[in-house]
Order: structure tokens, then sequence, then C-alpha cells
């Protein structure tokens, strides 16, 4: 008779009875210990946080920075097309022309007077910087902290535009590159127990 | 010192019993059974018979008296739920009570302490397996009969619809 | 006779230090084996290699919120963590840890006290510790702890029948209850060959008897595979559930003073105690023998907790009918069966 079956990988269960060996457990259980106590003397795969820190992806997206060019100005044109592609809908931004006198400030004629993004509904896909027309925000390997009020997680500009004198290319800033090699953990050895 | 340590102990022993009739949660009664099983293993140690009290200790205090405790724990027995006996249920058990406590008066004031009893060393594991296996063989095997006897028993009790298998 | 006394007090406080010692690096020590076997590291923060980390735990339960629960039995509640942690602790009072030793002429005994039947009385004594748990249990006023306190008087009772009667069989080759005479009876020569002296270990001739032992310990201790009683699955801690701070703590701990307790027993009992082979070849001083005999016990006593620790952390816990299938159908009539192979053997060999 042949039942008919969606997957190949049905295994029929047949309880048979147990063999002598088996009945008593004490076989099973002595193989059981040589395998744990393998496990005794293997290396450790324990990476000891603070001192040792695992590299993070080349294509990890964590807390956004808003860029500012070389010299210093900020690049975000308040375009919004960051807020248009974010499925989170996380990103608020409100425009404001530049005046006279503000050309050190900002690149553009127009700037984020306000921008927002709310770190509770972000979900870290980085579509908002692949919308950026002008290299404007990018997700740093900084992760997001921790606080205690939900308001703490509403990030304005005071902590999103990237700090004056810093460098433009920093090493964390790194930009989205697209390459499909998979990126090869270096397993840190450790040996402090 | 031998002396006080008698006082002592029995003073725990009758307060202690008084307590397992008294209390009012069971509970605190098995518990206090439990020290006087203990104020009585005391007893045995004084009387140099350490065999009997240990014996004395796992038997009762580390076994019986744990299932008692056990059957009260899984009974929930509270005091609300205690019913409370009929006058003639009370006075036939104060009878009893008492007719027993006559006769084991009675025995006692008969007996005396045999010679061979009173020596130093009569609760040791020698001595005590001596006098079992060779004065009182009958009435030991015999109590072993009834032993097994009352596991049947019990083996017939705890199984369900005897008749069926 | 006032300096035997001094003598006696001094060594039991040891003994006392030494089981409380060893029950709290026994904390660090599972959590590290735990951790090695699981390809982990364990705590090391607390000094090097985590070393302090028993005394920042200690701390940590002395500190945290004292709670009773409202409708708990209050003296109940506060004597079951006690009664718990002073059975555990009386056990190692007839313990041999060495050969006394030899103060100049005066003999100073390694052991607390030598009752003539002292296997008994440990037994008696770990038959009392089962009212720690039951007690807290029933006094918590709460499902799980009474679910847990019962599994445990249920679990230990059945064990302890096959634990005495797995030790009766060695009695039988002893002919003492004494440990001190059943040790000093394991320093002769194995099967009577005068090469192997220092090992005539009772494993030898009862391996059945020790396998049946360490089952029952096992499950004495209420160590995994056993632990129902607090099997933190389905019981949510058992009978501690409700307890917090340090009498949480003392139940913990008692459970570590037991496994040593039943380690140093193990030892005792079937691996010749303190006993060395091949020692006497060196012709080593009377002092320094006796020093490498208590050594050697605890060498014993810390392969035997670290097996603890290995079982606790490879096999997977027991149902309860297999539980009580295990203690009642197996391993009762196994050692009856030990009894009567003895009984043969010794009828045999004479």
């Amino acid at each position: 008779m042949s039942v008919l079956s969606l997957t190949n990988r049905k295994k029929v269960l047949q309880k048979r009875k147990l063999t002598f060996a088996e009945s008593i457990y004490l076989p099973a259980i002595f193989s059981g210990l040589m395998i744990t106590i393998r496990h005794f003397f293997r290396r450790k795969s324990t990476v000891q946080y603070p001192e040792v820190k695992k590299p993070f992806s080349k294509v990890f997206r964590g807390r956004h920075i808003l860029k500012r060019d070389e010299q210093g100005r900020e690049n975000c044109t308040a375009c919004g097309l960051c807020a248009v592609a974010c499925p989170a809908e996380a990103i608020t931004i409100v425009a404001a022309e530049r005046k006279k006198g503000e050309e050190h400030l900002y690149r553009e004629e127009k700037y984020a007077a306000v921008y927002e993004i709310n770190m509770l509904r972000c979900i870290f896909c980085g579509l908002c910087e692949e919308a950026c027309p002008k290299d404007a925000i990018y997700l740093t390997e900084e992760t997001a902290p921790a606080s205690y009020s939900r308001k703490d997680f509403i990030f304005g500009k005071d902590k999103l535009v990237q700090p004056l004198g810093t460098s433009a290319h920093p090493k964390t800033f790194k930009p989205y590159v697209k390459d499909n090699k998979p990126y090869q953990y270096k397993n840190p050895v450790n040996t402090k127990i | 010192m031998e002396q006080i340590i008698f006082i002592i102990l029995s003073l725990a022993a009758i307060i202690s019993a008084l307590v397992v009739i008294f209390s009012n949660n069971p509970v605190y009664s098995v518990l206090s059974l439990v020290i006087t099983f203990f104020s009585i293993a005391g007893h045995f140690v004084l009387l140099n018979a350490q065999f009997l009290a240990i014996v004395n200790v796992i038997v009762y205090a580390g076994a019986i008296m744990v299932l008692f405790l056990f059957v009260i724990m899984l009974l929930n027995l509270n005091k609300s739920s205690e019913p409370s006996a009929p006058l003639i249920m009370k006075v036939a058990s104060s009878v009893a009570g008492g007719l027993l406590f006559i006769t084991l008066l009675g025995a006692l004031r008969q007996s005396e302490a045999s010679a061979g009893l009173s020596g130093g060393n009569i609760g040791s594991v020698e001595s005590l397996g001596r006098t079992l296996f060779t004065n009182f063989l009958f009435p030991f095997e015999v109590s072993s009969v009834l032993f097994l006897s009352a596991m049947i028993g019990a083996v017939m009790l705890g199984k369900k619809n005897l008749k069926d298998s | 006779m006032e300096i035997m006394w001094i003598e006696k007090i001094l060594l039991v406080v040891i003994v006392f230090a030494i089981s409380l010692g060893t029950a709290a690096y026994s904390t660090l020590a599972e959590r590290k084996v735990s951790a090695f076997l699981q390809d982990r590291i364990g705590p090391n923060r607390a000094g090097i290699f985590g070393i302090l980390q028993p005394i920042a735990d200690g701390v940590k339960l002395f500190f945290k919120e004292e709670i009773i629960p409202a409708n708990a039995d209050r003296f109940l509640f506060v004597l079951g963590p006690s009664l718990f942690m002073i059975t555990a602790l009386m056990t190692s009072a007839v313990i041999p840890w060495g050969k006394p030793l030899d103060l100049g002429g005066r003999m100073f005994d390694l052991q607390v006290t030598d009752i003539n039947i002292g296997v008994l009385y440990v037994f008696a004594v770990v038959s009392i510790g089962v009212y720690g748990i039951m007690i807290g249990g029933w006094a918590s006023n709460n499902k799980y702890s009474l679910m847990g306190a019962l599994r445990a008087s249920s679990q230990m009772i059945s064990y302890e029948l096959a634990m005495g009667l797995s030790i009766i069989a060695l009695i039988m080759m002893s002919g003492s209850m004494s440990l001190k005479e059943i040790v000093a009876q394991q320093s002769g020569e194995l099967y009577g060959i005068s090469f192997l002296k220092g090992m005539n270990w009772n494993i030898f001739y009862q391996p059945l008897g020790f396998l049946i032992f360490i089952v029952c310990a096992f499950a004495e201790c209420n160590r995994t595979p056993f632990d129902l009683p607090e099997c933190e699955a389905e019981l949510v801690g058992g009978y501690h559930t409700e307890y917090s701070s340090m009498k949480l703590g003392l139940y913990l701990f008692a459970e570590y003073v037991n496994m040593f307790v039943s380690s140093a027993m193990m030892a005792s009992l079937y691996f010749g105690g303190y006993n060395v082979p091949f020692l006497e070849m060196l012709n080593l001083p009377y002092n320094v023998e006796v020093f490498v005999g208590v050594l050697a016990f605890f060498t014993k006593i810390i392969f035997f907790i670290f097996f603890f620790m290995w079982i606790r952390w490879t096999i997977p816990r027991f149902r309860y009918d297999q539980l009580m299938k295990l203690g009642w159908k197996v391993l009762i009539p196994l050692a009856i069966l030990n009894i009567l192979l003895t009984g043969f053997g010794m009828i045999l060999t004479k």
C-alpha cells in the first residue's frame, strides 16, 4: 500500500523492544559522558566581551549619522526621500531655507531644521541610506544605546549629525559597499579563562 | 550529668507527646511526634544501645513519620476540615487508651530487669543479633512473615480492578 | 581528658570549615564545569579564575530582600532550611579523614567520633534530612513547593531502601559498621597479591553494590538525573520556589554539602578512603604518610564531586514514573541479588 506523502523526509517510527545493553542504559550513559568530557577539553568559543570585541560585518547597519562634507557643511537638503523610503515611518523632517551667512553650515539652499529618527520604530534596514541622493545619511557600526524612557529613543539632530571636526570618512562611518563576498569572521582566540 | 540529660530528654519526650495530642494543626502534631522519637532515641543512647537508637530514628522518624507527613500534606488536612468525633467515640477511645495504659503499667510493675540485659553492651549489634537469632528466633521469623503478609495486603489494596487482571 | 576535648572541638571546627569551604567552592566548580562541558568559560570576573565568586554570591544572597509569603507558616518556613543545613553538616561527624596523626607519642585521631554503627548513623541523619525539604515546601503554602516536597520525600524514602540494601552486602564482607574499621580493612592486599598493597578497595569486590550506591546517592542528593523535587521546568524550582535571600542560600548550599558528604562516603566505603596504593614502598615518615593519605582522600572526594557535576550536565532528567520504577523494580531487586551473591561468594572463598 502506498501512502501519499508531501515530502519524502518522513521517518516511520517503529517501537521495538530494547536490547539488554540498551535497557540497562549504562553503555548509553557512558558514551554520553565521553561526549561531554571531550567538550571539556575543547577550545572555548566564548568572547571576553569588553576586552575582546567581535568585528562587525561589513554590511552591519547600526545607528544613523547625518554627514557633513569636507568643509563641515551638512549634506542633507531635506528632500524627504529617506522619509518616504522608510518602511517603518521612523523619520520626520522639517525643512527650512538657508539664510544669508549660513553657507558654511549647510551645503544646499535647503536644509533640515528638524531631523528626527524614532529608534523604537527604526528597523535598521538601510533604505534611507540607499534613497539619499546627497550622501547625507549613513548607518554606522555603532549600536543604538539602551535607555530607560521612550522619549530618549527619538534621536534629533543633536544626536544624529556628525560632530564637527571629525573626519569626513572615519572608520566606522563606512560607505555602503555592495560586495557579494560573505564576511569572514576571524574567531578571536582567547586564552584568558 | 547523665541524670540531667535524662531529665531533659524525658521532659522533651513528654512535652512533645502532649503537643502531638493537643495541637490543632496535624503537621505540628507529626513534627512533635518526630521530636518524641528523637528523645526516645536519646534515652536508648543513654542506655548504651546506639543501634536501637539509630534504628529507631531511621525507621520511625526517618521513614514512617515521613509517610505520615506525606499523607497529611497530600490530603491538606486543616483545622476546619477536621471532623469532630461524636461523644461516644471520645468516651470509647479514652477508655481504650486508659486500659492500654493500665496494662502497660501493670506489665512494667511485673517485670524486673534481668541480669543479662542490664550489662553494658546490650544494645550493640552483635549482642542484639545473637539474642534475636538464638533466644527469639521463632518470634523474629514470625514477625517477618507478618511483614510479608502486610506487604502482600498493601499490594492487593493498591492494585486496581483486581478481578479484571 | 581536657586536652582531648580541645582536640575534638578543634577537629569539629576544622571539619565544619572544610565542609562549608568545599561546598562553597563546589558552587563555583559547578558553574565552571558546566561551562567547560558546554564550550564556555564560566565565571571569571570575580578574582582570577572567578576564585572570589562564592564570596560574591554569598554577599549577594545576604543582601537580598527577605520575603516570607503572607500565608506561609512563619516558624516552619524558617525551620525548613535550617534543618536541611544542620542535617547536611551533621553527617560528616563519622567520616575518617585519615590515619591518626602522631603528635610526639600522642595519637591525634582524624575522625570526630568513631561510633560502632557509623554507617547507620549516616543513614539516620540523611533520612532526617528530608524533613527540611518537606517542612519548607509545605510551609511555603504554594502548590509547586508542596509538589516538590512530596516528590522529594517519596524519592528519598524509595532510594534509601536500595541504598541501605547495597550497603548491607558491604557490611557482610567487612563485618563491621564502623567507618573507621571499614576504611582500615581496605589497606590490605588486593586479591591477596602482595604487589597490590593498599589497593584492597571494596569496589573490586562490590562493583554492583557500588553502582546501586552511586545511583541512590544521586537520588538522595536530589541531583540530576533525579532532581525532580526542584525541576525548574515544571515546578518553578520546587520546594524552594518561595524562598529568597539566605534561606534560599541555605537550601542551595546544603545540596552541595550533601554532595560533599556523599562523595566522602563513596570514597571511604568503596574507594579505600585515605588508603593510597603503593605508598608503603616509599618508606615515608609516618606523619607524611598520614598527610598524603588525607590528600588522597580529598582527591577522591573531589573526583566524585566532579562526577556528580559531569553526570548533571550529561544526562537529562528522569520522568517521575521512571524514577519510581528504577528505584523499586530495578535497584532493590538488584541490591537483594547483590546480597545473595556476596553471601555465596563469602561461603565459597572461606
